[in-house]
């Protein structure tokens, strides 16, 4: 067993532990938390596969930006240190056989079926390269969605402004 | 012991989706529940990022596609953080069972 395969597994037993305890903690603080170390597990999972810039991306935007926005609403909205309601029993054995089930069908397929990778040149996923294409108006360029989702964050930015604003009333 | 393939990380993103279909089906706090749905998220930008790197070397398209979900994904959270915001001021409480108000 090389090193490079204990690493993966490392960070595979991060991320899963650290997903599935996030969805069964009963302290919401520590499900955020072990949230964290899951999306963290993930960043690595992006740097083991030599993807630099969507580690970064990840890093930023959900352990800098997602799980922060969560951790505020989880202070507006709690007092901190008491324990959420326990799942009703047959909706948990339900929910858990049905995920046991799904998990184990998509794992058979993942099994049977033959990947074939393509033979020709790689490319990259350096930053140079990105950039290029994201802002290319040629062909393969992603212009347009780039402008699109700037766009949509702009909206949603307006969005919950207006959303979760305090109109006064007059009394 | 081989190297790590592409078959490995599905199994890792797979085990994901589902761990983030139980918190999403047997959750019943709302905060949680965004959080269950952002592990679903990660596990298909996963996907994209394997089947890119081990398939489509020649392409960036998968990276592409995991960028834009990451966005997608974060305006996602902040107007759901913004509605169980206004939902709390109203109902005192972030449980879907208590956010009946829209029912006819």
């Amino acid at each position: 067993m090389s090193a490079s395969t204990v690493i993966f597994y490392i960070i595979a037993s991060v991320i899963i532990g650290g997903g599935i305890l996030a969805v069964t903690s009963r302290k919401i603080f520590r499900a955020a938390v072990f949230l964290l170390f899951s999306l963290i597990g993930i960043a690595s999972l992006y740097f083991y596969l030599n993807y630099e810039f969507l580690a970064a991306v990840q890093i930023v935007v959900y352990v800098g930006g997602i799980v922060v926005l969560i951790i505020f609403s989880i202070f507006l909205t709690h007092a901190s240190g008491d324990e959420m309601k326990k799942p009703v029993l047959w909706r948990a054995v339900f929910s858990a056989l049905a995920a046991a089930f799904a998990t184990a069908l998509t794992l058979l397929y993942i099994n049977e079926h033959n990947f074939t990778a393509t033979a020709n040149a790689t490319v990259a996923p350096t930053v140079k390269n990105i950039g290029l294409q994201m802002l290319s108006t040629t062909q393969h360029g992603y212009i347009l969605p780039f402008e699109v989702v700037s766009m949509l964050l702009l909206a949603a930015l307006i969005g919950c402004i207006v959303i979760a604003i305090k109109i006064k009333t007059k009394e | 012991m081989n190297e790590i393939g592409l078959s490995e990380i599905l199994v890792v993103s797979t085990v994901l989706f589902f761990t983030g279909v139980y918190g999403f089906l047997t959750r019943k706090n709302m905060i949680t529940m965004l959080m269950a749905i952002e592990l679903i998220l990660n596990s298909v930008n996963i996907n994209f990022v394997a089947f890119n790197k081990f398939l489509y070397a020649d392409k960036l398209d998968g990276l592409f596609f995991t960028v834009f979900i990451i966005t997608i994904a974060a305006a996602e959270a902040a107007v759901a953080i913004a509605i169980i915001i206004h939902l709390y001021r109203k109902l005192k409480s972030i449980d879907v069972d208590d956010a009946d108000i829209m029912k006819f």
